[in-house]
């Protein structure tokens, strides 16, 4: 119960791209900024995957970058959470006729939050994630 | 046995790893604050690093494949072990000036590259590229300010005449803080302040665990458990270091009346001043930072040293 706060409290998230635009990442940078500013909540963007605890995932999953998100993933330590970020992550989006197109995220991995958009605002981002630790039991 | 009792209660509790451990979470929370507000931001509620700490205990431990498992996982604790005993020695000797012994400077010289050690160990256990990249810049790191570092605590040494810390303490409580009145010791404080900044590898000098670049460098394939006790030495290493640099040059903690409050101020100040560099400054090479060690540092070091030497 008390680990169960302690990570709403405290999420580190780590930020993978897996063939999108940019400009779903950029909204995610936005969310740093100081204007919306999620150090706040707790929540820190980190370089290692090992330090994660949410992994936000963008773009409509390629077939170079399949193995990669696969490996990330895999090499989380649990408890391990995935949000999908914008149109693409969610159903592969405008590039859902694309011959290198695998997409999208939930096909391959586990997805605990969906964000729509294209790009989601930081807001929208913001209340995915408030949404998904409501949703944690 | 009631003093083998006492001992370890002290090295547990007051004021050795629980008290330091309590503090050091709460600086480096003053830490974060301070970085938010002058970046515009709000900033994290002050319980946010015990929170962090609590959830990486949660977390799964993770062994890369390829790693050397102990060493891997014993070199956080030594880290841990030597910043709690460099806050244990100074304490007791702050509290009670008669618990001072002969060189107890040079221990903790030696403990306090004792969390730089378990650094470059746990970098080099972690099979990872990055890891073993910041492990090394580590080295190189810890090669560039341990020498100027020793150089400036000694000026006050040669000053006093005695390497007790008690003395240097009552030294201070008798004729006012060591740089009012002496300039090789401005000139030792002054680098001593930046030799602090690298060793708890604070921006301009955090080239070994550059998030940007090498992600973290070290700690990179830590998780869990090591990770949270990684994080908690540097906290403390935040608390115990200042600490020391208190004692030998600012006439170390008073706790009679408003001696209290006064020292509190005296702490805050180097904490504060910390914060302001690493805040102010973008990060250096490893080869700039091991260059303004050894050729602008050490040099002032060695002047402030023969200062010193002829009785300023």
């Amino acid at each position: 119960m008390s680990k169960l706060w302690a990570l709403k409290k405290s999420i580190w998230v780590f930020h993978l791209c897996t063939g999108s635009c940019n400009n779903c990442d950029i909204e995610i940078l936005d969310c740093l900024t100081p204007k919306f500013d999620l150090e706040r909540f707790g929540i820190v963007l980190v370089g290692s995957i090992r330090h994660a605890d949410v992994i936000l995932v963008t773009g409509a999953v390629t077939r170079k970058c399949l193995p990669r998100m696969k490996l990330t993933w895999e090499q989380m330590p649990q408890p391990k959470l995935v949000v999908a970020i914008g149109s693409c992550a969610l159903s592969t989006g405008i590039f859902s006729p694309g011959y290198n197109i695998v997409g999208p995220v939930d096909k391959h991995i586990p997805v605990h939050a969906y964000v729509p958009g294209c790009p989601p605002k930081p807001e929208a981002i913001i209340d995915g994630v408030v949404k998904l630790l409501g949703s944690l039991k | 046995m009631s003093q083998v009792l006492y001992s370890m209660a002290a090295f547990v509790v007051f004021p050795g790893f629980l008290f330091t451990a309590a503090v050091g979470l709460l600086v480096a929370w003053v830490d974060r604050k301070i970085t938010a507000r002058l970046q515009w931001r709000v900033g994290p509620p002050w319980y946010q690093n015990f929170v962090d700490f609590f959830k990486l205990l949660g977390k799964e431990t993770i062994i890369p494949r390829g790693a050397s498992r102990i060493s891997f996982l014993i070199a956080p604790i030594i880290g841990l072990i030597g910043v709690t005993l460099v806050s244990l020695i100074l304490w007791q000797v702050n509290l009670n000036p008669h618990q001072s012994f002969l060189g107890d400077l040079i221990v903790i010289l030696y403990l306090s590259i004792l969390p730089s050690l378990a650094i470059v160990m746990g970098g080099s256990a972690s099979a990872n590229p990055l890891g073993a990249l910041g492990a090394s810049r580590e080295m190189k790191m810890i090669l560039a300010d341990e020498l100027p570092f020793i150089v400036a605590i000694f000026t006050p040494v040669v000053s006093i005449g005695s390497i007790k810390l008690d003395s240097i303490l009552l030294y201070q409580s008798n004729y006012g803080m060591m740089f009012t009145h002496h300039l090789s010791s401005i000139i030792a404080l002054v680098v001593a302040f930046f030799c602090l900044q690298a060793k708890m590898t604070l921006v301009p000098f955090d080239a070994p665990e550059a998030e940007q670049e090498i992600m973290a460098g070290p700690y990179i394939e830590y998780s869990g458990p090591p990770l949270a006790i990684f994080k908690l030495t540097r906290a403390m290493a935040l608390f115990a270091l200042p600490v020391f640099l208190i004692t030998i040059f600012l006439g170390g903690f008073q706790f009679q009346g408003l001696g209290i409050l006064w020292s509190v101020v005296k702490y805050l100040v180097i904490l504060v001043l910390i914060i302001l560099v690493k805040n102010t400054n973008p990060r250096l090479r490893i080869d700039q930072a091991l260059r303004f060690f050894w050729l602008r540092m050490f040099p002032l070091s060695l002047v402030g040293f023969v200062l010193a030497l002829v009785g300023l």
